[in-house]
């Protein structure tokens, strides 16, 4: 979370498809709308918007799903900007007039050290047989406030000082609003922060696999937004926190190239298992450009040191020009450990025209996905997802045991050989200097005409030759 | 010694001015167009004479015309000379480059058994019917019957009828002249059927000189190969009003029947969209005297722009797209009415937008808001917006209010709000429009690749000016023996193809590829090659001039 991560993912309906609920009717032109606040000792306060606004529609739900018609596709880098979040926030029903989305003003969302945004369209089923169909519209914007150091060293936050708005009025068409404070660790004695105002009610959950308890703001709910007309939430710790380190999640990863050279490299990707006891199965799913020529067979999977087998491994091999190539692998992480996945590739030479205009900046390669279902600490009893906050959706929790997560990886900067581009004027320039030499010189060989000249008589030697030859009585010459 | 050796010089001198030459001559005669063939742009050769002729193209619009005479409608004598065919031309004066004329093909003949029988019939609407069934007409032609006198079939007063399909009828005369007399008020009844000036000057109005009526004349839509239709409902103010629309019945009941009518003229394509707190760009004005809130007239054009970033239709389609909007207004600034030029409201209270579509104000029913709480459910009364909305359409789409010659009834059009030869009126229009288009695009296609000689032509762009070319030929003697379906596709298709062929990529390849780059890259070889050879091609010039003069001195 310390680089500013920017990724916009739009994601076909299909990849969203694990998450199936639908048991009850969910309401024509349903919008619900949620904030939740996470603030970190460390003075980092995270908050994610999520919107979700339903619509039906007489389209019939095809018997299963053709695959061929399945695309993936991946913008590896895309600088996030003003430009992205204006046609997004049009997307919402209320625009930024009313409810949780006056909070989204440009200027403060981009001054973040995080910053995510996404929109997921997906058909969900309006029965239990599946006879028609709903659409529903998913938007997220999470981001990440460094209140330390733009509140001079305070932690203490509030709604105003971190989107310069306070929330005023729900939105007239939203079934649900609310506003989600994460007070997990401190509610147990009020000592150590305050959260104004005090919340009415709080929600317990199991969230990430362990136990969190929020406070719960309805804007719906008049009290709330109270005499004078705004909802502002602040939040001052009491005493300060310690600087204890923030809890590793149980799944990461990283991602790098290897190797010197601009011929060959290697991909390498390390998967962290931090459970202490449990092992769990991660797909790994990778699209490479086709100029990174992958060597399959070098594909090698470690984790302890030891050759780790997967249990499934698709490969589709990359077309010049045409498709990527896209390796898929089912990968069992053993409990606490890192397991390396290293494929090695060539770099290809591409035609002079397919570089890019700064080909030295590099080409980026797109991040690997890896879903997972992760264990988690304390057993989740199952839910009704009609029922139950938006962000419990996020990690879904498939049976009371584990929940799902999706992860992307860094996208990776490849170098690959460039050509001198001044290249054709060089040669061309060369042969014609050889050609002219070569021509110049036969040129010469056959227009010119060559003489012997007579050597020319010596002028005053020959004066004074004779002048001595007459005093002598030799004839002159 | 000497004599031999100054003639074996001679002899090299000779050969090496022949090894000059011969250099120079290669250079020039296989170097230069080997040079001149391996470095051209490839150019494909273009009908440019023929898209110049384009431009001084006649356009004859034939209107077929067939009179049909029953018993009893002109005197025997006149009816003993049917049939014959009778062309009538006129001029159609607009000040554009094209001459276009206007033919009426009056083909006169005497009535069938079954028409005699159908025109006997008590009523109109009996007679048409039983007319429609016995026969199909080609788009664009015409049937005008002639009817007796004292037929009963009109009413005392009218002497001619204009009926939804491509059928009119004249009431005959028993004169001497009866025949001219027929003629000319067939004429008349064709010219208000098919081609008008006014009808032809909007088709062309962006390709003629702005005048007074210009702005008007502006209204329709431009030809295109399809249109997408956008109904937005806006609601600015949620909060006291919950808004619904039936918008998918109406456009069920209203809006396609006539866009199914007008399929032969492009696709179309529907949507609809609510958009909350949409707001219009200006605030209305409070009238005291009644209570209510309106629009003056001059502040209408300001009130598109801040709704338009909102759509957000336009994005996504080739199209070009109509807009339809119905904008519920705020309870503050409700009721609001529009205001026309002389500060009196406008009876439909909407307004349109030329080539950009139609705003709808519709005000709550004020009753509603005593009975319950806010917010206030509303349910839009479809019929009065629809047809709104329709009268907008066919405004947009160039389909003005017909005009009747004097004493004429008009039936009024059938159930899809357009007649047949409303929709033949359009045909015409857009043909010529799409000429006129065609012609234009070829023309500066023309134009810029004679002026810019680095422009590559490929053989694909070459041979969709080609087509694009046969295409108005086809399209203009279509036009001129009057078959309107088969012009109008071929005017689409010369439409396509010379866009195509205009907007082709491959043009801008070469395009700015600059003049001292070609240079860096010639002047390496060319000017060590050029310098001994032209040295040498002057020194032999020279000498030879030299070796002319000495013999005159000796003479």
């Amino acid at each position: 979370m310390a680089a500013a991560c920017l990724r916009l993912v739009w994601l076909a309906p299909l990849l969203l498809g694990l998450v199936d609920g639908g048991r009850a009717e969910p309401p024509r032109d349903a919008l619900r709308e949620e904030l939740v606040i996470t603030p970190l000792p460390s003075g980092d306060v995270a908050a994610t918007f999520q919107f979700r606004t339903r619509w039906d529609s007489d389209l019939q739900r095809e018997e299963g799903t053709d695959h061929y018609f399945l695309r993936y596709a991946v913008l590896p880098r895309e600088v996030v900007c003003t430009e992205n979040l204006t046609p997004w926030k049009k997307l919402l029903p209320c625009s930024s007039k009313a409810g949780l989305s006056v909070l989204l003003k440009a200027d403060r969302l981009f001054h973040t050290s995080y910053h995510s945004q996404a929109v997921h369209i997906r058909p969900v089923c309006r029965n239990a047989r599946c006879t028609s169909i709903s659409w529903e519209l998913r938007q997220t914007l999470s981001v990440v406030y460094d209140a330390f150091v733009t509140g001079q060293g305070k932690k203490d936050w509030s709604l105003f000082r971190m989107f310069s708005r306070t929330l005023t009025e729900p939105c007239p068409l939203a079934s649900e609003s609310r506003v989600y404070v994460d007070v997990t660790s401190y509610n147990q004695d009020n000592e150590t922060l305050e959260v104004h105002p005090t919340p009415t009610t709080t929600y317990q959950d199991v969230t990430l696999g362990t136990q969190k308890t929020y406070a719960v703001y309805d804007l719906l709910d008049t009290a709330v937004i109270n005499n004078s007309r705004n909802l502002n939430l602040q939040f001052k710790w009491k005493s300060p926190p310690e600087n204890e380190a923030p809890p590793v999640p149980f799944l990461h990863a990283q991602r790098y190239v290897s190797g010197y050279g601009l011929q060959n490299g290697e991909l390498n990707t390390l998967l962290y298992n931090t459970h202490p006891y449990r092992a769990f199965p991660v797909l790994v799913l990778d699209t490479v450009p086709w100029y990174l020529r992958l060597y399959v067979h070098t594909l090698t999977i470690t984790s302890k040191g030891k050759e780790n087998k997967p249990s499934y491994v698709h490969y589709q091999p990359a077309q010049d020009r045409l498709q990527p190539h896209l390796l898929e692998m089912l990968i069992q992480l053993p409990a606490n450990s890192a397991t390396k996945v290293s494929i090695q590739f060539e770099r290809a030479l591409l035609k002079w025209t397919e570089y890019t205009p700064d080909p030295n900046h590099g080409f980026y390669v797109s991040p690997s996905v890896l879903s997972a279902l992760v264990p988690s600490m304390v057993a989740a009893k199952p839910v009704d997802w009609e029922e139950s906050p938006l962000f419990k959706s996020l990690y879904p929790v498939s049976d009371s045991s584990s929940y799902f997560v999706r992860l992307y990886t860094e996208p990776l900067l490849v170098n690959l050989p460039t050509p001198d581009f001044s290249m054709p004027y060089n040669v061309i320039c060369l042969t014609c200097t050889v050609v002219a030499v070569c021509y110049g010189s036969f040129y010469n060989l056959l227009t010119r005409t060559f003489h012997i000249e007579e050597p020319s008589t010596g002028g005053l030697a020959k004066w004074l030759a004779n002048l001595i030859r007459r005093a002598r009585g030799v004839p002159p010459l | 010694m000497a004599a031999p050796g100054v003639a074996a010089t001679d002899l090299e001198v000779v050969r090496g001015k022949r090894a000059a030459l011969f250099f120079a001559a290669v250079a020039i005669l296989l170097g230069l167009p080997l040079w001149w063939k391996t470095t051209e742009t490839y150019r494909a050769p273009l009908p440019y004479s023929q898209i110049s002729g384009l431009n001084a193209l006649q356009l004859r619009l034939m209107v077929p015309v067939t009179v049909v005479f029953t018993r009893e409608s002109v005197p025997l004598d006149d009816q003993e000379k049917l049939p014959f065919t009778v062309v009538q031309e006129r001029e159609i004066p607009l000040k554009y480059k094209m001459k276009i004329k206007c033919l009426f093909q009056k083909a006169y003949r005497r009535a069938l058994e079954h028409e005699e029988a159908a025109l006997s019939l008590g009523s109109m609407q009996e007679a048409e019917t039983m007319l429609a069934k016995s026969q199909k007409q080609a788009e664009g032609s015409l049937t005008v019957y002639v009817i007796s006198e004292h037929s009963s079939l009109l009413p005392q007063d009218m002497m001619s009828y204009i009926g939804p399909e491509r059928t009119a009828v004249v009431r005959g005369i028993m004169h001497r002249e009866a025949l001219n007399i027929v003629g000319h008020q067939v004429i008349q009844v064709a010219q208000a059927m098919s081609l008008t000036e006014d009808v032809l000057a909007a088709a062309l109005s962006d390709h003629l000189p702005e005048d007074k009526w210009s702005s008007d004349k502006r209204r329709p839509l431009k030809s295109s190969l399809g249109y997408e239709i956008t109904f937005s409902l806006l609601n600015p103010d949620p909060k006291s009003h919950d808004v619904h629309w039936d918008i998918e019945g109406a456009v069920q009941r209203y809006v396609q029947p006539f866009l199914s009518a007008l399929s032969a003229v492009g696709n179309f394509s529907v949507d609809s969209q609510i958009l909350y707190y949409a707001v219009l760009g200006v605030n209305p004005r409070f009238d005291p005297a009644s209570s209510s809130y309106y629009l003056a007239a001059h502040s209408l054009p300001h009130v598109i722009n801040p709704v338009e970033s909102r759509l957000g239709s336009s994005a996504a389609s080739l199209y070009p797209v109509l807009n339809f909007l119905l904008y519920v207004p705020e309870l503050a600034h409700s009721p609001l009415y529009i205001q026309d030029k002389d500060g009196a409201p406008v009876a439909t209270n909407a307004f349109h937008s030329p080539r950009w579509g139609g705003i709808m104000i519709y005000n709550v029913d004020p009753t509603v808001y005593n009975a319950s709480e806010l917010p206030v459910r509303v349910e839009v009364e479809m019929v009065r917006v629809m047809e709104v909305f329709l009268a907008q359409l066919r405004l947009l789409f160039g389909i003005a209010q017909p005009q009747m010659p004097p004493k004429c009834l008009f039936s009024g059009p059938k159930s899809e709000g357009l007649t047949t030869w409303e929709l033949d009126q359009l045909l015409w229009a857009r043909s010529v429009e799409n000429l006129a288009t065609a012609t234009t695009t070829l023309t500066s296609l023309a134009q810029l690749l004679g002026k810019i000689s680095n422009i590559v032509i490929k053989d694909d762009v070459a041979s969709e000016v080609y087509s694009a070319v046969a295409a108005v030929q086809k399209a203009a003697e279509e036009l001129a023996s009057g078959h309107l379906a088969s012009a109008f596709i071929a005017s689409q298709e010369a439409v396509t193809s010379s866009e195509r062929a205009f907007f082709d990529p491959s043009l801008l390849h070469l395009l700015y590829f600059p003049d001292d780059q070609k240079f860096a890259i010639y002047i390496p070889l060319f000017l060590p090659m050029a310098v001994p050879i032209l040295l040498s091609l002057v020194k032999i010039f020279l000498e030879t001039r030299k070796s002319w003069k000495k013999p005159e001195k000796i003479d």
